[in-house]
């Protein structure tokens, strides 16, 4: 008897292994991105999209909303508003979900580091899949962060939204640390 | 009708939906290669489609589910009524005024999905979807009065056979090509595309009804737009380039008409909404208008 029960556990934790498999294919070869437009790294996703680099044959493409998007991608530094701005449009976005991190902005601050108002590093406020070095990234390098990316989803590696999930508490603690309130109430959010 | 039907019926829904996902695909490499770009494969709207359904997605309230589901529930069931070529699955049913009565209720259940959402951009994309329904509809269903007026009949395969018996010459776009020029326009409005997309518009209202749809919901968008875009285009190679003697020939039609209006669409800038109704209510109208006027009176290039 309690043989069987574990062996059908068994049989419904492979069949979803199997599902996720297939699903991965999907979602590797269909990433739809919105990006955030923090600071200069947005100048350099024009010519990712269009006719020179075209990632349309990755089989990307942008999106209105952060609800429609699988992968956000933060383009610069992050001040404090932002950084708020920033979560919001994570916590909209439907799983499975994925955060590039562009340029040394993302990483350390860049040539901001030492203002008041500059969050230093990002993922210690949301997960961070993949960072791309460079003060901006070129196209090439974005393309090859792209390539990287899809490459992670097949094989299952990039599992930061379900990183936090299990480890929302830290990230909250952290987010209140640096903007005392996550939720404000705000002309925006009446 | 029995149950032979039915299962003819979802299996015209399956060819539809294989016909136009891959119709779409490779329309998208045709625009990547008119903006000289690669392009992405042409099954990339297949992989869209069911990565969309493979996610997770927010609700935001019930009438925001319902009516996801009644807008592709009946875009589904307006597509049961369309003939394939020579292929009925509801024989006898095929009639213009069940289609577009039927239509309607998929595009008030996307219309009440939107707003049920709660966001503004919805609202303001749902009125704008409405208003240019409102402006489209109306010269195009003078010059099909003017048609039936013409054959005496309203069911898609009647007018198919009428002009099947003249050849090309006989195709309604050749005999009425007033009428037919209207239609087309039409087809772009109820299509969607540029110069009558002011409803989807991304980069003003973040993709109006669209705009708090995501995961498995917006799949279900992704279909019932699919459907709608069948149903759509299906109507005008009924009613304007002779149906299909055969289910290739039919195909053959609806491809390139799809392309068609899918290159005109990617050439062209955006009117905005008032712009989009006073256009319609001028030219189209107007044209609509005269050829009606010509059937009725002249009986001009009726057989």
């Amino acid at each position: 008897m309690f043989n069987i029960v574990e062996d059908t556990q068994k049989t419904r934790e492979d069949t979803r292994k199997t599902w996720e498999k297939i699903a991965d294919y999907f979602r590797a070869n269909s990433i739809w991105m919105k990006w955030y437009c923090t600071g200069c790294g947005a100048m350099e996703m024009p010519p990712t999209m269009t006719s020179r680099f075209d990632m349309e044959q990755l089989g990307m493409g942008p999106m209105a909303t952060p609800r429609q998007a699988d992968v956000l991608l933060i383009t610069g530094y992050l001040s404090a508003k932002t950084l708020r701005r920033v979560i919001y449009s994570y916590e909209q976005m439907q799983d499975p979900k994925y955060v590039i991190g562009f340029g040394s902005c993302t990483l350390n601050g860049g040539i901001y580091f030492d203002s008041y108002a500059t969050m230093t590093r990002l993922d210690h406020y949301i997960p961070v899949d993949l960072y791309i070095a460079g003060c901006m990234p070129r196209p090439e390098a974005i393309m090859n962060a792209f390539d990287t990316l899809i490459a992670m989803i097949k094989k299952g590696e990039a599992k930061g939204w379900k990183h936090y999930q299990d480890n929302y508490e830290w990230y909250n603690a952290n987010q209140i640390h640096s903007l005392k309130e996550v939720r404000v109430k705000d002309e925006f959010h009446e | 009708m029995n149950l032979m039907n039915l299962i003819y019926a979802f299996g015209l829904l399956l060819f539809a939906f294989v016909l136009q996902t891959s119709i779409t695909g490779i329309n998208r490499k045709v625009i990547a290669r008119l903006q000289r770009r690669r392009g992405p494969r042409w099954f990339q709207q297949f992989i869209d489609i069911f990565k969309a359904l493979s996610k997770s997605s927010t609700s935001h309230g019930w009438i925001f589910d319902f009516g996801v589901v009644m807008a592709l529930g009946g875009i589904m069931a307006t597509a049961m009524f369309i003939p394939i070529g020579p292929l009925q699955a509801l024989p006898g049913l095929d009639n213009i005024f069940i289609i577009a009565y039927v239509l309607a209720v998929g595009m008030l259940g996307m219309a009440m999905s939107a707003s049920g959402s709660g966001n503004p951009w919805a609202s303001i994309g749902v009125s704008r979807a409405l208003t240019n329904m409102l402006a489209y509809d109306i010269p195009f269903m003078v010059v099909i009065f003017g048609l039936i007026f013409a054959y005496d009949t309203s069911s898609l395969s009647g007018f198919a056979a009428i002009q099947q018996e003249g050849g090309i010459l006989g195709w309604n776009i050749i005999r009425f090509p007033l009428g037919g020029l209207v239609a087309m326009i039409s087809l772009q409005g109820m299509l969607g595309k540029k110069p009558f997309d002011s409803f989807i518009a991304p980069a003003e209202i973040a993709s109006g009804p669209m705009v708090e749809y995501g995961g498995r919901h917006l799949g279900m968008l992704f279909l019932l737009h699919e459907f709608q875009t069948f149903v759509e285009v299906s109507l005008i190679v009924h009613i304007f380039f002779g149906g299909g003697a055969t289910v290739l020939e039919y195909v053959v039609k609806y491809a390139l008409i799809y392309t068609f209006m899918n290159i005109v669409s990617n050439i062209l800038p955006r009117f905005k909404i008032d712009q989009a109704v006073t256009f319609f209510y001028k030219v189209p109208l107007a044209l609509a208008m005269i050829q009606s006027l010509l059937i009725i009176v002249t009986g001009l290039g009726v057989a």
